[in-house]
């Protein structure tokens, strides 16, 4: 077992200083000193000279580097914070460095698409489950690193920075790592849950991003409060049936990183996913909103693939379809919200 | 791994018989009996916690068990004293609980002696019986012996009782990686996982393991075997272990483990059945059983902490698949399998290799008549999965070489972990599989019933599994020409999957289609009294036994294919 203070002089390794990394390596540096991977050569200077990340200070603990190999030398326990659509390309620019004492525990709410060579998503005729991949699984099938672990929770980077009180679930299916994840990072602040079902609690922390774009675009129609319940108790149960539908148990859906999340972030302005169903209401366009945000919503992605995944495998998922529409078709919102409240869902809870 | 089978004389990898780790063993037999009781009881302690309340637990359950197994389901095989020696645990175990004159340490003590007193028995038992004299006659019956039966058929005229024209080589091809098998038996030790679907394969592989030079393997065999004489002759020599499925009690089972383990560990090469006994439904083995396979990564770690870190204390494991037309238990393993799966009623193992007047019959009808067998040796990978080069190096998916002793590291230090090994062997056992699917190689046989199978199945839609099986055999015709197209469809796709290295195929699929299935018909389970597929006086494709169908059909169980009918 992993003792108490094992990692005490070795330096903890954070990938991708986006929000969510950069409040990862502040609470992380408060006990370990960090090395911070930036690909941005003047973010690098400006952690190294200001102890600041574009003007908001950071931690004195956090060195920032370019070169993966020096950050694979010096730590142990490395935690991959970037967007999905980045995350294979990064998975693979580490990958030569990475060895299999090395535990990888990353932050990412998105999925990747596992296309054969040379294949685009429209050249499929359906998607299965071996065409997506969730993160730790890209993990495993880049590099030679086995003990992988999530962190997902209701997390808004805005809140964990400012210093409110949260929790999160470090997710692996080895002990060693959800020990080893509660160790760096529990504080007073932050408390530390642990779940071996990896990918129900990478799924939780990916497919509740679906049902916040939904309740960002309620809000922004002015639809009022019930509505919101009524979305997020049949979102729900949406995301149940597609999280099962690609393995995840459903105890870990009901959990912090799936139903906790899922309320936090249908309520939060704060929420990029959330931000997105909000401008969609107001008017703007995909292209638009997308222009003008700073960082990635992964829940624009999530629908995309799984839209074609829930239809390959025959399996309906109503939210997921209409938003699909209203995201890259021309369906308004208002018509999906009457095509939603016309549908046949009969039974309140089936899944249990 | 090339397709092509290629007749080659191995030279013995290790001449002299005291070189072998499994003579070495032999040798100190004893001790290392003592070592195996020894390292058991620490295991199990260390398992509960070192609890005496828990520990009077375990062993009063044992003992529970042991006696209703004496008493429901006794076997030729077991020791005269079986009952006497249970009967001291019980007066023992009664005795101590009564005692009140003992404090809490001295009873922890007799708990314990009685616990070394059954781990020492069960250690004793399952230890192997490994004689090398016995070894080299066994060795002799089977290859002289199958070879003048062979010859006999095959060779015309009045030579033939003579001529060496055709070797046991000619009728098992083996192909695969023997070479890179060979090289890392000499450097590392071996773990061979074969798929498992006929009591002969343990025989087969022995004969297997010696053709190729190989100093003879360790594996664990059902206790069962060991009631049939020639069985246990050929067991013993082959240098099997025993494995007695009726002990499903704690200590037993730690017992077992810790005997494959401390074999590992002293370097023997060790040969595990994966699938933990024959597959009863006929498919490659998907589910495994963990629990051999666990010694094996703990074996490796073990071999770590002592600063093994060199290829000599390297555990490689090797995956191979055995290729039958014909399995000649498949009528009762599939009635077996859809009992259980059926759930109809409660099964018991039955056992049709009942009488060795059967199984020399059937060894003679085997050795006489066609029906090939091939046996398929994969690539090597350490214990977590990972391919190995000539040098017996772990390697990434890129060429990079890895030190398999990094996985066992926590903080720059090996430690112990078992959790984290549960997880390494699940890893294994998966990988094993996909390497099965992988090293598999099609034969004509197992086209036919898996297309004809499918046929049946499509023609019947809405009928549940068992529904299906339940049909006339007599209503079921397959027109020749539809039956033809199907099978091309089936094949072609095979092929795609060969290309993407994803299975191997028999030379014999490369003819035209007309042949093949010609082939495959004659050879579908040839020996049975009712064949799963034959031709009726028209040419179409009718069955005699669907379940029969079903099991040989299931070998191609696992590839998608089943969408193309």
């Amino acid at each position: 077992m992993t003792s108490k203070n094992s990692s005490k002089n070795k330096s903890i390794g954070v990938v991708g200083m986006g929000s969510f990394g950069t409040a990862i390596a502040n609470i992380l540096a408060s006990k370990n000193p960090v090395i911070a991977y930036a690909r941005r050569a003047e973010l690098v200077t400006e952690i190294n000279d200001k102890h600041s990340v574009d003007g908001n200070p950071i931690h004195e603990n956090i060195l920032a580097t370019q070169d993966p190999e020096l950050l694979c030398q010096s730590c142990d326990v490395i935690f991959f914070m970037v967007p999905s659509s980045a995350f294979m390309d990064v998975t693979r620019l580490f990958s030569p460095f990475l060895y299999p004492y090395h535990m990888i525990i990353h932050g990412t709410k998105g999925l990747c698409l596992n296309l054969p060579k040379g294949k685009k998503l429209e050249d499929l005729p359906d998607i299965r489950r071996e065409n997506i991949l969730t993160m730790s699984e890209v993990i495993l099938k880049e590099t030679v690193v086995v003990r992988v672990g999530c962190l997902a929770g209701p997390n808004l980077a805005k809140e964990l920075s400012a210093g409110l009180p949260a929790a999160t679930v470090v997710a692996s299916k080895f002990n060693e790592v959800i020990l080893q994840g509660q160790n760096l990072l529990r504080s007073d602040k932050f408390q530390v849950y642990g779940n071996s079902d990896i990918i129900g609690v990478e799924l939780s922390g990916v497919l509740k991003n679906i049902i916040a774009i939904a309740a960002g675009a309620l809000a922004g129609l002015g639809l009022g409060e019930n509505a919101k319940g009524l979305l997020i108790s049949r979102g729900m149960v949406e995301l149940i049936y597609m999280g099962n539908a690609l393995g995840g148990s459903l105890k870990s859906f009901i959990g912090l990183a799936g139903i906790g999340d899922l309320v936090t972030t249908c309520n939060s302005t704060l929420s990029r996913n959330y931000t997105v169903g909000y401008r969609l209401a107001k008017g703007e366009t995909l292209e638009q909103i997308q222009a003008t945000m700073e960082e990635v919503a992964e829940g624009i992605n999530t629908v995309k693939l799984m839209k074609n995944f829930m239809e390959s495998t025959k399996n309906r998922a109503p939210i997921t379809e209409n938003l699909y529409k209203v995201l890259f078709e021309d369906l308004t919102i208002e018509e999906a919200v009457q095509y939603l409240m016309k549908y046949p869902f009969n039974v309140d809870v089936d899944f249990l | 791994m090339t397709d092509d089978y290629i007749k080659h004389k191995y030279d013995p990898i290790l001449p002299q018989k005291d070189e072998w780790p499994v003579v070495k063993l032999s040798k100190s037999r004893k001790e290392f009996v003592k070592k195996v009781a020894e390292a058991a009881k620490k295991r199990i302690l260390e398992q509960i916690g070192g609890k005496m309340e828990v520990l009077k637990e375990e062993l009063e359950t044992t003992h529970y068990r042991e006696k209703l197994r004496i008493k429901q389901n006794p076997w030729a095989v077991d020791p005269d004293d079986d009952y006497e020696f249970w009967n001291k645990v019980k007066s023992a175990l009664v005795h101590l609980s009564a005692d009140s004159t003992l404090n809490k340490t001295e009873k922890k003590k007799k708990y314990t002696e009685i616990l070394d007193d059954i781990t020492m028995r069960y250690a004793e038992e399952i230890a192997s019986n490994f004689q090398h004299t016995h070894y080299k006659v066994t060795r002799s019956i089977v290859t002289t012996g199958f070879a003048r039966l062979l010859n006999a058929a095959r060779v015309k005229g009045f030579k033939r009782l003579f001529s060496n024209q055709y070797t046991l080589q000619d009728k098992i091809q083996i192909i695969g990686e023997t070479e890179q098998l060979r090289d890392l038996a000499s450097k590392g030790t071996i773990i061979m996982v074969p798929t498992h679907f006929s009591n002969l394969d343990s025989i087969l592989i022995g004969w297997i393991i010696s053709v190729l030079g190989l100093p003879p393997f360790i594996y664990g065999a059902g206790l069962n075997l060991f009631n049939i004489e020639i069985f246990a002759y050929f067991m013993n020599s082959l240098g099997a272990y025993k494995v007695d499925r009726r002990k499903k009690n704690l200590v037993y089972i730690e017992t077992l483990k810790t005997y494959s383990s401390e074999a590992i560990q002293f370097g023997v090469h060790s040969l595990f059945f994966p699938g933990g006994t024959r597959s009863r439904s006929g498919k490659i083995e998907s589910k495994l059983k963990l629990g051999l396979l666990s010694t094996a990564v703990e074996a490796q770690r073990a071999n770590y902490q002592k600063g093994m870190n060199d290829i000599s204390g390297k555990v490689f494991i090797v995956p191979v698949t055995i290729n039958y037309h014909f399995v000649l238990e498949a009528p009762s393993l599939i009635k077996e399998h859809l009992s259980i799966t059926g759930q109809e009623r409660y099964y018991q193992e039955a056992d049709e290799f009942s009488t060795s007047l059967k199984i020399s019959k059937f060894l003679v009808k085997f050795f006489t008549k066609g029906s090939d067998i091939s046996v398929s040796v994969g690539k090597a990978m350490d214990v977590l999965g990972h391919y190995v080069d000539q040098d017996g190096n772990s390697m990434d998916k890129n060429g990079r070489v890895i030190d398999t002793r990094d996985y066992f590291m926590s903080n720059g230090k090996i430690n112990v972990d078992t959790q984290r090994e549960e997880e390494y062997t699940n890893r294994l056992g998966e990988r094993i599989v996909q390497e099965f699917h992988i090293i598999n190689r099609v034969f004509s046989s197992h086209l036919v019933a898996f297309t004809a199978f499918q046929l049946i199945k499509g023609e019947n839609k809405k009928m549940d599994l068992f529904n299906l099986l339940r049909l006339p055999e007599e209503d079921i015709i397959i027109p020749y020409e539809t039956f033809k197209s199907a099978c091309q469809r089936v094949l072609d796709k095979i092929f795609e999957l060969k290309e993407k290295g994803k299975v191997h195929v028999a030379p014999h699929l490369r003819q035209d289609m007309d042949r093949i299935i010609a082939h495959g018909l004659d050879n579908v389970g040839m020996y049975h009294a009712k064949r799963p597929l034959v031709q009726d006086k028209d040419g179409n494709i009718i069955t005699e036994d669907l379940n029969l169908l079903y099991f040989y059909h299931n070998r191609l169980d696992g590839y998608d294919l089943e969408k193309l009918i």
